[in-house]
């Protein structure tokens, strides 16, 4: 059974409708991500299956139990609101000090424990949401944009992040990005979306259809030329995109 | 000891206290300062309607509370801007409030013991009723700290752990309406939203964690509570309005301190 499916989903704010009859599903152990220009509903998509949104129409239907952790876009915590890392770690899940740290040293941010959230640096920050997010064992990922704010250095170490946990772990990775030669070189599967489901495959397949080259043009094949251009000199990070062509 | 009016006031201060800060911490975080006032400013209309229908002004006071955090909250999004929409509701429910109040001849009420509290003349059955609905916000806010906590942080992040944030706001309205019904008699509904802030802003600058921030901020309203009633009857000054004096004196005190700390480190 997939871990979650989207059938015929509808959502409308309003009299705007921003998604039209999308399906999706996320197998086990998958990588999936949505790509799109702004205003595609990528992150209304996001909500509809997190449950944090009206459906206009269909379902969402989720594996029963199923654990999932979430990284938001971005995460406004209020000056006035004081609150250390552990504390962040710990809010609505059962965690003891010790995974805390374990967790943020994995994600490559070891001693933030007892520092204010408000004073971490913004790639620290997004570690610390990954960490938490990672902490009880998700069975699927779900990240919005989470590389928003990170320079190149930071978003590619993320990514490895991400891809390395899903060789620790299994677990499932749905994920929206703009990052197109990120997406095209961490995923089994990619979904473009504009309102509707435009395409979607294998990250080759998508990257020549018709559909897809109208709505980001010619320059992404250079993207996509640069990534085949590193992918043949370094294969330190032991990913297994080979599969998904 | 109940006897004494001083002793029921400071203890009729010091439950409001409790109940306000943890409370206070989320008006603070959430930034609904506003909505606080709003839900306050109602309650006039609360105890007009409540001294006209002849039941209890904690009832009444209670009711329309809650009716006004509720019309908010199901009209906010809709069109108006919040702080519009709450400036149109606050002062509206406290205009038509006191124009009621003008209609209910043959009794005569002391408006001013609503507006600013009437905190000497607490009797032990209001005593009660201030303990057991501090008691209660206390006791729901504990309860839902966790879930509250985190759909203060993010909604999405909630709906992740299963909460449903609005179910969360609808809790933290109840407390807001609660509160202000029992503070009425306290310090007025003028200055509610005075005990509910200003501990909390005051509490910021010591606190770590957002548990650490809700206890000291209690901790902070309790002694303004005291402090400003014995002021009062020293200085023979109106009681409500001492106790947010007190509490504004150790808001700036605290800033300074917690500003220079800062700046040492």
């Amino acid at each position: 059974m997939s871990l979650l499916t989207a059938t015929n989903v509808s959502v409308a704010y309003g009299a705007n409708t921003v998604l039209r009859n999308v399906n999706l599903f996320v197998e086990p152990g998958e990588i999936v991500t949505i790509v799109g220009p702004n205003g595609s509903g990528k992150t209304s998509l996001l909500k509809a299956i997190l449950g944090a949104t009206r459906l206009a129409s269909g379902q969402v239907v989720r594996k029963p139990g199923l654990k999932i952790g979430y990284v938001p876009q971005r995460l406004h915590i209020d000056p006035t609101l004081p609150i250390t890392v552990e504390r962040f770690m710990r809010l609505a899940q059962r965690v003891d000090q010790k995974n805390c740290s374990r967790a943020l040293e994995a994600a490559g941010v070891p001693d933030l424990l007892k520092r204010q959230m408000s004073g971490l640096s913004g790639g620290q920050f997004q570690r610390v949401l990954l960490a938490r997010a990672l902490i009880n064992k998700p069975d699927i990922l779900l990240l919005d944009e989470a590389t928003q704010g990170l320079d190149q250095r930071g978003s590619a170490a993320f990514y490895q992040q991400i891809e390395a946990v899903r060789q620790d772990t299994g677990c499932a990775i749905l994920m929206i990005s703009h990052e197109l030669h990120v997406v095209m070189s961490t995923s089994d599967r990619v979904i473009c979306l504009n309102g509707h489901v435009c395409c979607e495959g294998t990250p080759a397949v998508v990257a020549s259809a018709p559909e897809y080259r109208a709505l980001f043009g010619t320059g992404t094949g250079g993207a996509l030329a640069l990534y085949r251009h590193e992918h043949d000199h370094d294969h330190d990070h032991g990913c297994n995109h080979e599969a998904a062509e | 000891m109940l006897d004494d009016f001083m002793t029921r006031a400071t203890l009729a201060g010091v439950g409001v206290a409790c109940a306000a800060a943890p409370l206070g911490c989320f008006v603070v975080w959430r930034r609904m300062a506003y909505f606080g006032d709003a839900t306050a400013h109602a309650a006039i209309l609360g105890v007009a309607l409540s001294l006209a229908l002849q039941v209890s002004i904690f009832v009444g006071a209670i009711a329309v509370a809650l009716a006004m955090a509720l019309t908010v909250t199901l009209l906010s999004g809709r069109g108006y801007a919040m702080d519009t929409l709450l400036g149109v509701l606050a002062h509206s429910a406290l205009a038509f409030g006191l124009v009621a109040v003008s209609f209910l001849s043959g009794i005569r009420i002391d408006l001013m013991a609503y507006l600013f509290g009437d905190i000497l003349a607490v009797s032990r059955l209001d005593l009660l009723v201030i303990w057991c609905g501090a008691a209660l916000v206390v006791a729901l806010i504990a309860w839902r700290w966790s879930a509250l906590l985190t759909a203060t942080l993010n909604e999405e992040l909630a709906y992740a752990h299963g909460i449903d944030p609005r179910r969360e706001q609808l809790i933290l309205t109840l407390a807001l309406a609660i509160t202000v019904a029992v503070a009425i008699k306290v310090v007025g509904v003028l200055l509610i939203a005075a005990l509910l802030i200003i501990p909390a802003a005051a509490a910021r600058g010591f606190a770590r964690t957002p548990e650490a921030m809700a206890v000291t901020a209690a901790v902070i309203g309790a002694i303004s509570a005291v402090t400003g009633l014995r002021a009062a009857y020293i200085f023979d000054t109106p009681a409500g309005p001492s106790i947010v004096c007190v509490a504004a004196v150790m808001f700036a005190v605290f800033s300074v301190i917690s500003r220079t700390e800062r700046a040492g480190q």
